[in-house]
């Protein structure tokens, strides 16, 4: 089977009012390429699930800017003025969800659990409209999973499997969501041959996968 | 993490030397082999005044242990940034991980310190530092599960906003969580939360009891072996 794929081949992968994780954390191992085709395409009323929105001319920041986001799940929109004004213009929708319960979230979404009893949040308004639990004389909120149609993630190297390593502080959300979209593209910086990697040092193992793209490009930090 | 204006003044100090002083005394707090979460602002500055003979590895909640500082000019990595998204080092003895371990780390009780700035903090621990509705709505972030999870929660402040209380009796803006704050410390003093209430533990040594009870709103216990606290 081959994963490696150009552009193309991936284009049917995308379509109005889909679902969508990307990884990345301001942008640091975000998929610039695949952010970029899918603005190319002109995907809209996308529903992105993403831990923040980066800056407005980087990462998931270009997507809000060209407001093809419908519904957002994130932690922090603070360094991107343009998702608060869309959200107070009430053109999207946003769900701020905290960045342990937003991880958890989407782990169970791949790990086929159902749900998660998380204490983060109780006694806020986190906390509203949601079931609370008390187990063993301790309150958790349930919090539901969340899943995507399709997972945009960013390897700093993987190879021909989809076997993919991320270098630093890259890894961030990608682990994750690459386990929770039904269709995985992983955009890596560096390809190479089946058998190049350390098994122990994939952090994304082939099944997840299902395309690759080469790109990667590393052009920012804030 | 919150508009910080550079030229106001405190007192007779600059708000740098503000910062600086609970940054100093922030520091103090810390015990040798702790993995400490510091917050956005002036949080991160704690880490320039480790006492001597204390090794404290901090964690950063976007996915690693043992960070270093800022890298030196011409030697930054696109792929190691802070949790404010700022270029930063991994210790050679330093982990990388996924945001899922991290908040394993975190909300599982394996953070000992944590510390952050706040907009107000209340008599019972309670603190809110993430939104000021129709204002600024930056989100959470890892905040809530840090000072849920984080076996001790210091919140580092200038004691009021601009001669306004932020220590209240009741927190008037959402919650961050409930009751999970242990230390406040502020240029004018170290306030423990207790099941009790708020107990003023030490001063600095330019103010006064009476002015740090007329600067909190909240009802502060003094306690009976009170110290002064003097900067170096």
């Amino acid at each position: 089977m081959k994963k490696v794929v150009d552009l193309d081949t991936i284009r049917d992968c995308f379509f109005d009012g889909m679902t969508l994780m990307v990884g990345g954390f301001m942008g640091c191992g975000a998929p610039e390429t695949l952010i970029d085709y899918i603005l190319d395409l002109g995907i809209k009323d996308i529903t992105l699930i993403s831990t923040d929105t980066a800056t407005v001319d980087k990462g998931v920041g270009k997507l809000i800017v060209a407001k093809r986001v419908k519904k957002l799940f994130a932690s922090h929109i603070g360094l991107n003025p343009e998702t608060g004004n869309q959200m107070n213009e009430g053109t999207m929708e946003v769900e701020l969800v905290p960045q342990g319960t937003l991880v958890e979230r989407i782990r169970s979404g791949g790990a086929g659990l159902g749900g998660v009893l998380t204490p983060t949040g109780i006694g806020t308004i986190v906390e509203e409209g949601k079931q609370v639990l008390e187990i063993d004389g301790k309150k958790y909120i349930l919090e539901k999973i969340l899943q995507a149609d399709v997972s945009l993630i960013r390897g700093s190297v993987t190879d021909v499997y989809g076997n993919t390593v991320y270098r630093g502080t890259t890894n961030n959300f990608n682990q994750v969501m690459a386990t929770a979209g039904k269709t995985v593209i992983v955009e890596t910086e560096k390809l190479v041959h089946g058998g190049t990697l350390s098994p122990e040092s994939i952090s994304t193992p082939s099944i997840y996968v299902d395309y690759i793209i080469r790109g990667g490009n590393r052009k920012y930090v804030y | 993490m919150w508009i910080i204006l550079l030229e106001e003044v405190i007192g007779n100090m600059s708000i740098s030397d503000v910062k600086k002083r609970i940054a100093k005394r922030v520091a103090l707090e810390l015990n040798d082999g702790d993995f400490v979460n510091l917050g956005i602002g002036l949080p991160t500055k704690v880490a320039n005044y480790i006492p001597s003979g204390v090794e404290v590895f901090f964690q950063s909640e976007n996915g690693m242990l043992c960070m270093g500082g800022i890298p030196k000019e011409g030697e930054e990595s696109f792929d190691i940034v802070d949790a404010g998204g700022q270029y930063s080092t991994l210790l050679p003895y330093g982990a990388a991980f996924d945001s899922s371990s991290s908040f394993t780390m975190i909300r599982g009780g394996h953070v000992d310190v944590c510390v952050l700035g706040t907009l107000q903090v209340d008599g019972e621990g309670n603190l809110a530092n993430w939104i000021i509705p129709g204002k600024i709505v930056p989100g959470m972030g890892g905040a809530m599960d840090l000072v849920t999870g984080a076996k001790k929660v210091i919140i580092a402040t200038t004691h009021t906003n601009k001669g306004k209380p932020k220590i209240l009796k009741k927190c008037t803006l959402p919650l961050t969580a409930v009751g999970q704050v242990d230390t406040i410390i502020t240029e004018l003093a170290v306030i423990e939360v207790t099941e009790d209430g708020l107990v003023l533990k030490e001063i600095s040594q330019d103010t006064t009891v009476e002015e740090v009870i007329k600067l909190t709103e909240a009802e502060l216990t003094v306690s009976e072996d009170i110290k002064v606290w003097k900067d170096e």
